[in-house]
């Protein structure tokens, strides 16, 4: 199994610590991982995406093309990957600030509100986990039980508290993720 | 099972100086390689191992500082990116007349000048034919995934020792910047005072004990004749080191038609390339040098009975290229394949160039 | 008794009045004559011998005249690239802080090409001590000038006499280094007369007092001579220093905290 995922959205989404829960995650059932940011030269504000590979095998290149799945959090993101997407792929996103709905036809597309969800839930800061939630309803390629070993791993002592917050908010994504086109 | 952590290229640089018991390191802020003396600040191994960490007031300082360190014994490094890497390449050529130990790390970016903080590996020449002046050679490491970072950083300090010359790792943005799966090392503790008598005794400059000789860490000799017996010396020691360094690893070549030549992350990219052309039919190997100095020049010409056409991969205008094209002596095809100034090519355009240039396509 | 008999009844130890150190070696310097190079290299000598830490103490020589500073006197040395001595006293003396660390360097190396290394290394206060021989000229290179050249000094880079107004004004460096928290000890000297040099033998002795107790760093300026580049004989130029570089560079202690 090889998963060729991009992470794609503002800074401050939580783009880039989604990418390394995901990778650790992966850690945690024996895979290779590779996580590879791209982000502009701003501090704060900026585009951010990140290229997340999961794989049994060795992993050739951490920059890609092409990729399995794309989670888009942007328009300006939407615009830049929903056409690097292999036929067959996964395209996931959050419908908040989005003007221009993906078109493809060869893919498969998921929507999930995740900005709405974590508002609801009263912290905008479990918006990244449960877009998390929402990709692993549609791909189920980590345990959830390896997330939760991964967050203890890649969070220090100090943030452990926010684990069961985190695993809620996955939870909540795996419920509140739909389906725009399965093919 | 060792010590697993997922870590960014330039992080595990320094956690490696730590575990294998660095000494010193001394640096200048310079993106994309900053992490390295942040992670170390915020490490604090002067309270953990006695590691020593200064910010210097330049990229000159820092590297003098590592001349001072190296000449008393220890294992001492710094790390920087291209335009830095320029500031201290007077330092470094003293390192290499001086026949000290040292690291030194290049996460290289694009160039010329000021040029990119992005990824590039236009720095080749400079790491490998020289950069400073004067006849001499660094023992040059391409990391080509954050493992490697880790590994070679113990490696250059053990070759940097067995040679008494300054080894680079020379990596970029890609390794630098990528997190991966690193296996981290064991801790081994920093050389005693003891220790260090034992293996640089004859040259470190401790203090002058009564009854033996000054040590002088010098790299001056007004005469000449004595000059040209020196570098004989040193020609003799890049010699061995070709002889007994080399290191390199073939994916895929047993049955290729074809040959990628590409080290660090081009190395990476080649690899996915290769899956890309085999699913095409393309029969393409790769051959990656693993160091840049010494080079894989044997290696590369053991495969030219097998194969039809070789692709240099860099992300430069064409630097490693020259040392194929010597290797090869016309004997097949050599082309160049580079994205630059801040740009990393992509798996399809690389197996895009391979057909172009040997499938006329 | 032959004359050579009494000669070594003579050479005894009750009879002794003066022996050179063992820390200066015997080879030949290649100073010019009258360079105040080789006092101030015996200075230092001496108070190593008298403080009993040759082993303990590493040189560091600068690019400049003293560049052979290691051929004179007996300890362990590094050779440094222009201005960059601090640099490495920064590093040998965080490495082995229990090493007597000093440099030994010029005008051209430290108050022109290596402005940046000591100015940061007495701003971090390392505990090093600082020999900067001010002779307000590039001896080495065939006496070009310096940032000490004192305005309308010929040298053969202003033939004509020093134009501060194109080529600015000769620095104080000692004045610039004592402002600097870091710095413990800054002092300026001179090596002209025996009574010079019992003073100079003071300070470096306080200098290197001060890093045995880890006081931070010593800085002492030796205003120094340079016959041939001034192009003038060793008396003239002692007397050309009294008149000249004396009044602008005043000798005396700067700060001793």
């Amino acid at each position: 199994m090889t998963e060729e995922i991009i992470i794609a959205g503002f800074g401050g989404q939580g783009v880039l610590s989604m990418g390394k829960i995901l990778a650790y995650s992966g850690i945690m059932q024996d895979q290779e991982v590779s996580w590879m940011p791209s982000y502009g030269p701003e501090m704060r504000g900026g585009t951010a995406n990140v290229t997340v590979i999961l794989s049994d095998n060795r992993i050739s290149s951490p920059v890609l093309k092409k990729f399995d799945t794309a989670i888009i959090l942007n328009q300006q993101s939407m615009d830049k990957f929903e056409a690097d997407l292999k036929p067959g792929g996964t395209l996931l996103y959050d419908p908040n600030g989005i003007t221009r709905h993906p078109e493809r036809k060869d893919i498969n597309i998921f929507k999930i509100p995740g900005a709405a969800l974590a508002t609801e839930m009263g912290n905008p800061k479990t918006f990244n986990m449960i877009i998390m939630g929402g990709f692993l309803k549609v791909k189920p390629i980590v345990k959830i039980e390896n997330v939760q070993k991964g967050l203890e791993k890649s969070l220090p002592e100090r943030h452990h508290k926010l684990i069961p917050l985190n695993i809620e908010a996955i939870q909540k994504g795996i419920e509140n993720v739909e389906t725009v086109i399965s093919l | 099972m060792g010590d697993i952590r997922l870590m960014k290229g330039n992080e595990v640089i320094a956690e490696a100086a730590i575990r294998c018991g660095c000494d010193g390191y001394f640096g200048y802020p310079i993106t994309p390689q900053s992490e390295i003396m942040e992670t170390l600040m915020i490490r604090r191994p002067e309270q953990e191992t006695g590691m020593v960490v200064v910010q210097a007031e330049s990229e000159v300082a820092a590297i003098n500082m590592v001349y001072g360190g190296a000449s008393c014994g220890k294992k001492v490094m710094t790390s920087s990116s291209s335009p830095g890497i320029s500031l201290k390449a007077e330092g470094i050529t003293y390192l290499a007349g001086a026949e000290l130990p040292a690291l030194l790390v290049n996460i290289v970016r694009g160039g010329p000048g000021l040029g990119t903080i992005q990824p590039a590996q236009s720095d080749y020449f400079q790491a490998v034919k020289g950069g400073g002046h004067g006849d001499y050679k660094l023992i040059v490491l391409a990391p080509a995934s954050v493992q490697e970072m880790n590994d070679f950083v113990d490696l250059s300090f053990e070759l940097s020792f067995k040679y008494l010359n300054p080894a680079m790792i020379l990596s970029d943005g890609v390794i630098g910047q990528m997190m991966e799966k690193v296996e981290l090392s064991d801790f081994k503790p920093r050389w005693t005072a003891e220790e260090i008598e034992k293996i640089s005794g004859s040259w470190a400059t401790t203090g002058k004990k009564k009854g033996i000789k000054r040590r002088i860490s010098t790299s001056l000799d007004l005469d000449s004749a004595k000059q040209e017996v020196f570098n004989h010396k040193l020609q003799a020691k890049y010699r061995a080191m070709e002889e007994n360094e080399v290191r390199f690893e073939k994916i895929d070549c047993d049955d290729a038609d074809y040959l990628f030549v590409a080290y660090g992350s081009s190395a990476r990219i080649c690899q996915k390339a290769i899956e890309i052309a085999r699913a095409k039919g393309i029969k393409v190997g790769l051959l990656r040098p693993i160091t840049l100095f010494p080079y894989p020049t044997k290696q590369i010409q053991e495969m030219l009975g097998q194969v039809k056409g070789i692709l240099s991969v860099e992300m430069s205008a064409g630097q490693m290229v020259e040392d194929v094209r010597l290797a090869v002596e016309g004997k097949v095809p050599v082309e160049h394949f580079g994205r630059y100034g801040g740009i990393i090519p992509t798996p399809d355009e690389v197996v895009e160039a391979l057909e172009q240039n040997f499938l006329g396509e | 008794m032959t004359a050579t008999t009494e000669l070594k009844n003579i050479i005894s130890e009750e009879n002794k009045v003066y022996g050179k150190t063992s820390v200066l070696l015997d080879n030949e310097m290649h100073y010019c004559p009258g360079c105040t190079h080789g006092v101030i290299h015996k200075a230092i000598a001496e108070v190593i011998e008298d403080m009993d830490i040759q082993e303990e103490t590493i040189g560091v020589s600068p690019v400049g005249c003293s560049v052979l500073a290691y051929n004179y006197l007996d300890i362990d040395w590094q050779q440094a690239a222009h201005g960059r001595a601090p640099a490495l006293a920064t590093a040998t003396t965080r490495l082995m802080p229990e090493k007597y660390v000093f440099t030994y360097q010029g005008d051209g190396d430290l108050a022109s090409i290596g402005c940046a290394e000591i100015m940061h290394a007495c701003n971090r206060g390392e505990n090093i001590v600082v020999f900067f021989v001010n002779n307000g000229i590039y001896g080495m290179t065939g006496g070009q000038m310096a940032p000490t050249t004192l305005e309308g000094q010929v040298t053969a880079t202003s033939p004509y006499g020093r134009d501060c107004q194109t080529t600015g004004f000769p620095m104080k460096i000692s004045e610039m280094v004592s402002l600097l928290p870091g710095t413990r000890y800054v002092t300026r000297e001179s090596a002209e007369t025996a009574g010079a040099v019992r003073k100079l033998k003071k300070a470096v002795k306080k200098a290197f007092a001060n890093t045995r107790e880890n006081k931070g760093l010593s800085f002492i300026e030796i205003v120094g001579t340079c016959s041939s580049g001034w192009k003038q004989t060793p008396v003239q130029s002692n007397e050309w220093m009294k008149e000249h570089m004396f009044p602008y560079y005043p000798l005396g202690t700067l700060k001793d905290e």
